[in-house]
């Protein structure tokens, strides 16, 4: 029995109304559907709330778990500070593709059997596509094609793991598992693949930065997150995930660092964020999936945050890359201050929700006596500061003066700067606002003046080799290869080679054939044809005409023969 | 550099930057002898050594940076890289 609405239908509803909406009824949509769709959220109580039979399986669309609504919340809470930033720029299907992104966000954190969990994922890629096309620009279009490639690639093998769950164990429940066997394997590459895992992490800096200035801001938050509560839910503990967990935070360090586009910067340290994450949820225990779920809730805010700071100098000065902008900070002081504080969250300052949530994922490696996973994850922590913290304000707000006076963020975009950055510094003071809502009881200390002098080193010191090697960071106008050079260049040259190869044979068959016909017409003509009036040529041989007088004496001598033989 | 009143702005004097730099310097020095202070409480031994957090974050930006150079030689490209091979066809 439905004794209440699913709070995903409440965003699903918002996104088909505001099609239709003009004017103040439209932005009241925008900013209220996020606000009731929270309070639905809160209302959904621990477990299954109800059934709904199909085919041989109990569907469960909504189960509740802290986990659950934790993402869930903050899920809303991005709908509503997404909303607020971009109700009065975005075009409006850009905004109804936004909700209905985040309905499938908010459906997957509470789905409770596979079949749900992979409606909702197929949702977010579908109305995801849709945002990054509203980029506008051929490039968005292009990026959208192969970001929508991906991302259905990776919902038919999600799709095949499902079903081979479904075939072999009868079971359609979301419960932990271990990648032991072909099915476990093909659901847990399906979810990373939308965490950006390697080898094909550049689908994310391939598409959100060519996606609007507000259209990035929602992108930021949902796909990446949804992967990593999925990975909360089926695959705690799965050690393998420790690995690439720490392969992509290096990988988002590194192309950072070379990456000019200033989103583009951004983009790669979602994939180093997202990689602290997963490394979390491979280490599996307690302290860190509490670890990955608080850091999941602190990054979607700093890095909305970072993207929308990033998305007002797009929207106000047109441009992109960090060689053309620098020196803003003279004419946007609320949108540098606001990015800086991004930067310092993202990069774990102490005071910041940085700090108080990436933290514990290093208090869970430590507590393993993982020792290579700490010291990786503490360099990680100074290399984010180094390729998030201070080159994203440095380049964009001080470096050289660009000569570029843009005006600061509309009223709307500061607010919605302001509200997060409030949210960073609050979650990094009063770190126990969120860790009543973890999954598990939290042991955890956050603020030792310990561990506080040893982060200020650390983080500090990432700071003054930043800007002594500043000489060897300098911008070049270039791009990064990346794996998806594979099929972008190599799979599309082996294509077009196999192309040539057909269109060669399929040439020389069409040759080979026309002369063979050729030759068939030549000795049709040569036998069968008669010559032209007034030629002189003989006609073929079966075209020609014969005397009936020599063939009516040959019958003659042959009856004459037959007589002959016959009587003797 | 359109505005020459504007690119006198205090942030960027040099002069400003010169105490900058010393400040900074001043903050680096202190989180250093604040270990003197408060006992970093390692959890592997090494990372409880005076000053261990300040040369493994120098040192370890310091690599990434020369790794991140390095990468650089073999995987930059031009921007319209992409777009040039969209155009072959």
């Amino acid at each position: 029995m439905i004794e209440f609405i699913p709070p995903a239908l409440f965003m699903l509803l918002a996104a088909l109304l505001i099609g239709p909406a003009r004017g103040h009824l439209r932005s009241a949509i925008v900013l209220v559907a996020p606000l009731v769709t929270l309070w639905a959220i809160w209302l959904v109580p621990d477990g299954v709330v109800f059934e709904i039979p199909f085919l041989d399986y109990q569907i469960q669309p909504i189960e509740g778990s802290p986990v659950r609504r934790l993402f869930a919340t903050i899920f809303a809470i991005m709908a509503f500070v997404g909303g607020l930033y971009a109700f009065r720029t975005a075009k409006w299907y850009e905004l109804a593709a936004a909700f209905a992104y985040a309905a499938g966000a908010i459906g997957v954190s509470f789905a409770g059997d596979l079949i749900s969990l992979f409606l909702f994922w197929e949702l977010m890629a579908l109305f995801s596509t849709v945002v990054v096309w509203c980029g506008g620009t051929p490039a968005a279009r292009a990026a959208g094609i192969r970001y929508a490639i991906m991302h259905l690639l990776g919902g038919v093998i999600l799709k095949v793991g499902i079903e081979g769950v479904i075939v072999h164990t009868g079971s359609i429940e979301i419960q932990p598992m271990l990648a032991t066997n072909f099915d476990t394997w093909m659901i847990m590459i399906g979810i990373l693949i939308n965490a950006a895992a390697p080898p094909v992490s550049a689908w994310l800096s391939d598409s959100y930065p060519n996606a609007s200035a507000t259209g990035s801001v929602f992108l930021s938050a949902f796909t990446t997150k949804t992967a990593v509560l999925a990975l909360i839910l089926l695959f705690p503990g799965e050690g393998v995930l420790i690995w690439i967990g720490l392969f992509m935070v290096m990988y988002g360090i590194i192309y950072a660092l070379l990456e000019n586009d200033i989103r583009r910067i951004l983009a790669f340290s979602i994939v180093n964020q997202v990689g602290f994450m997963v490394c979390a949820v491979g280490i599996g225990t307690e302290m860190a999936l509490n670890g990955a779920a608080a850091h999941a809730f602190a990054h979607i805010i700093y890095k909305a945050l970072l993207f929308m700071s990033a998305g007002v100098v797009v929207y106000r000065t047109g441009m992109n890359r960090c060689t053309d902008v620098g020196g803003l900070f003279r004419t946007m002081p609320l949108t540098a201050i606001c990015g800086i504080i991004g930067a310092l969250a993202i990069s774990g300052f102490p005071l910041t929700s940085g700090f108080t949530t990436k933290t514990m994922i290093s208090q869970a490696a430590a507590n393993e006596s993982l020792v290579i996973v700490y010291f990786m994850l503490a360099a990680a922590s100074a290399g984010v500061f180094l390729h998030a913290g201070i080159k994203f304000p440095w380049f964009v707000f001080f470096q050289k003066d660009s000569g570029l006076r843009p005006k600061d963020a509309p009223w709307n975009m500061g607010a919605a700067m302001v509200i997060f950055s409030a949210l960073c510094i609050l979650l990094g003071v009063a770190p126990g606002l969120l860790y009543q809502f973890l999954p598990y009881p939290v042991e955890y200390e956050a603020y030792t003046a310990g561990k506080v002098v040893f982060y200020l080193q650390l983080l500090l010191f990432s700071g003054l080799a930043f800007f002594l090697l500043l000489p060897l960071m300098k911008r070049t106008l270039t791009i990064s290869l990346d794996a998806d050079w594979l099929w972008r260049v190599l799979l599309f040259k082996f294509a077009m080679l196999i192309y040539d190869l057909f269109a060669g044979l399929g040439r020389t068959i069409r040759k080979t054939s026309q002369a063979s016909l050729a030759r068939a017409q030549g000795f049709m003509i040569k036998h069968f044809s008669l010559p032209e009036s007034g030629s002189s040529e003989e006609p073929g041989l079966f075209a020609r005409t014969w005397p009936i007088g020599s063939t009516a004496l040959w019958i003659a001598v042959l009856l004459t023969a037959y007589v002959v033989v016959y009587y003797f | 550099m359109t505005n020459p009143q504007d690119d006198n702005h205090w942030l960027v004097r040099p002069s400003t930057i010169k105490v900058l730099w010393w400040v900074f310097s001043g903050i680096l020095a202190l989180t250093v002898l604040l270990q003197l202070m408060f006992k970093v409480k390692g959890y592997f031994d090494v990372d409880g050594w005076f000053g261990f957090g300040a040369a493994y974050g120098f040192l370890a930006c310091l690599a990434m940076v020369i790794v991140a150079k390095g990468l650089g030689f073999v995987l930059k490209r031009g921007e319209d890289y992409y777009a040039e091979d969209q155009n072959d066809d």
